[in-house]
């Protein structure tokens, strides 16, 4: 097989560290800054982001549309709430399962999700998706039916130290993970396999044709998704301390695809901003307008279609572009990260 | 045998009827793909309105579902209408633009709907003297049922003769083989496809009318439809009216014998039928040849 490495080596994206640090300590800031409820919601837009993060993996990278990662996004939620009630309350352990739960799951089903590519792709996830959800509510046995999952205890961060139940506490623990999983992405994305999935969006033919077995690249991209999705699973589990089937619903799969829309595709930085576009609307301007988040939801959808080509992270370029700036090609693409 | 198959008996005729209701919303959404290249997410949010439509207009009289029937028909013309124009500007933007579109679509109409019918599911009846049980082989069974199996059948099988044997047929399934080659001997294809996306959205809208008493309207149901009409297109393979069909009554039966026997793996089976088919023939069981 050949070596994707003969691609020429990056050198350490000095200015992206630079931003990703502010961005971070501006994060940090926010329970010093805002109330309870805010703080939770960006706890929420933070495992949004994570979400987003795998959508944008498979859609926006590799080129394969998903509607269906809330299945893998509930296996992950599923698994750490299980773990946390039954085993342990320690975050690590309920993270590293949940994630493994969410690879194994991708695993069986993603030969069959790749068989298709496209819209075929597309409409095989989103029945992945509606299976995983309909499963959560019937197997009352695992996931307590239509009641799920009450009773999760406080996730232990710290060996030894007590549970996080304080709302800026808990903002912490999932920024940090948050940001973990984003250097983990970043990272993957700037590898030699990273390239390959771009590389099968833009031409799958010809890399095949130069031998490479696509398949096995997408599979992987699925099962690395898979494991990501669930990673957010795990921390919704222990933000929420309450899993239902409805943290499955087609609703949230099509959500974590506007994100990565609104965000830009194959942006990772856009697709978590876009996250926090979403959860903020449906938490504050859903109640300005009398709770009709979805109709705002809707409109921003038909909006960033077609005023937004190319998302969020490919507005700078779009709007320089009015002005006649000359580009070189490689501002072209969207940055990786 | 026949023991198992008199027990089941009500299962299948179900299953029958519930399978020609998914044909006539998946033979829109298949060939809209299959010709216009447009996935339309918004597909089950026109059955979505038809059966609010029923809900809001049958009074139980022959009238009000002839009413609700003709309103049907406009209210599918006008939302495929919209859709159509609404996909128009993204030509060449690739699949997930249209998905993102149409999916907001239909997450502000479902929201609309919401508001005019509330958050709940909305049991519809049928027409009065359609209200009651029959005996079919000694067992009771609903006798709109049996008729929405006649008026449904027929609806398949008009679709299927005017695909398959008219002159207009030919020139959809021209369309859906090699638009350019359609379009190099004179034929305007926007006006074909503008048609296929029109008369998929009336049967979708229509079906909605039809099924309401079978799969009453409330939140969630566009979804659930759509999924549905979507695991029917990939059985039967995109862009075919014969697949949509054995598709349709293939997953009526799982759906319905499989919950009578197997009531542990219902969830899966959906699944499992799909991973069989795409096992055994990726492109769907009667997928068009492309040019």
């Amino acid at each position: 097989m050949p070596s994707a490495a003969t691609s020429p080596r990056r050198p350490f994206p000095v200015r992206t560290a630079l931003v990703v640090g502010a961005v971070v300590l501006l994060l940090a800031l926010v329970p010093w800054v805002f109330g309870a409820f805010t703080v939770s919601t960006f706890t929420r837009a933070l495992v949004f982001a994570v979400l987003a993060m795998s959508v944008n993996l498979l859609t926006g990278v590799a080129g394969m549309p998903t509607l269906g990662q809330a299945a893998y996004f509930g296996v992950g939620a599923y698994a750490g709430a299980l773990v946390a009630i039954h085993w342990s309350d320690l975050g690590v352990l309920q993270l590293v399962l949940a994630t493994l739960a969410g690879v194994v799951a991708a695993l069986v089903t993603g030969p069959l999700a790749i068989r298709g590519r496209g819209v075929a792709f597309l409409m095989i996830t989103l029945a992945i998706g509606e299976i995983g959800y309909s499963a959560a509510g019937r197997l009352d046995s695992v996931t307590g039916g239509t009641d799920g999952l009450s009773g999760i205890p406080p996730v232990v961060a710290v060996p030894g130290s007590g549970g996080l139940v304080n709302e800026g506490l808990i903002y912490y623990y999932v920024l940090v993970v948050a940001v973990v999983a984003y250097l983990a992405v970043a990272v993957l994305l700037r590898s030699p396999f990273g390239l390959t999935l771009r590389g099968l969006r833009d031409n799958e033919a010809r890399l095949r044709a130069v031998g490479y077995r696509t398949d096995s690249y997408a599979l992987a991209a699925y099962v690395y998704a898979g494991g990501l999705a669930a990673l957010a699973g795990s921390l919704w589990a222990s933000s929420q301390r309450f899993v239902a089937p409805g943290d499955l619903a087609f609703e949230v799969s099509a959500l974590a695809l506007l994100a990565v829309i609104v965000g830009g595709l194959g942006s990772m930085w856009g697709a978590s901003l876009g996250a926090l576009v979403v959860v903020f609307t449906q938490d504050y301007l859903g109640q300005l307008f009398s709770g009709h988040a979805p109709l705002l939801l809707g409109l921003l959808f038909v909006l960033a279609v077609y005023l937004l080509p190319k998302g969020i992270a490919g507005g700078p370029r779009q709007w320089r572009r009015m002005f006649g700036r000359r580009r070189t090609p490689d501002e072209e693409a969207v940055s990786p990260v | 045998m026949t023991g198992w198959l008199d027990a089941h008996l009500v299962s299948m005729v179900d299953g029958v009827a519930y399978g020609l209701l998914l044909f006539t919303l998946a033979v829109g959404l298949s060939l809209v793909f299959g010709m216009m290249d447009v996935l339309n997410l918004a597909h089950g949010t026109l059955y979505l309105a038809g059966a609010y439509t029923a809900y809001a207009l049958s009074d139980g009289s022959w009238l009000g579902l002839l009413v609700a029937l003709v309103v049907g028909l406009v209210v599918g013309l006008l939302g495929g209408g919209l859709l159509a124009a609404a996909v128009a500007p993204l030509q060449g933007r690739g699949h997930l633009d249209q998905a993102a579109l149409t999916l907001g679509i239909a997450f502000i109409a479902a929201e609309v709907m919401v508001v005019i019918f509330g958050a709940q599911v909305l049991p519809t009846a049928p027409p009065a003297g359609l209200a009651r049980s029959v005996s079919v082989l000694g067992h009771s069974y609903p006798l709109y049922r049996l008729v929405f199996i006649l008026v449904a059948g027929l609806i398949a099988v008009m679709v299927y003769l005017a695909f398959e044997r008219s002159s207009v047929g030919a020139l959809v399934r021209a369309t859906v083989a090699d638009r350019d080659m359609v379009r190099a001997m004179g034929v305007d294809t926007r006006k074909v496809l503008f048609g296929v996306f029109a008369f998929g959205a009336v049967l979708a809208a229509v079906g909605g009318v039809l099924g309401a008493p079978i799969i009453a309207p409330g939140p969630g149901i566009d979804d659930r439809v759509l999924v549905l009409s979507l695991v029917v297109v990939v059985i039967g393979g995109l862009g075919s009216v014969r697949g949509a069909l054995l598709g349709a009554l293939l997953i009526g039966q799982v759906q319905t014998l499989g919950v009578a026997l197997v009531p542990a793996f219902a969830p899966f089976l959906l699944f499992g039928a799909m991973l069989l088919v795409l096992v055994l023939r990726p492109q769907g069981l009667f997928a068009p040849g492309r040019a």
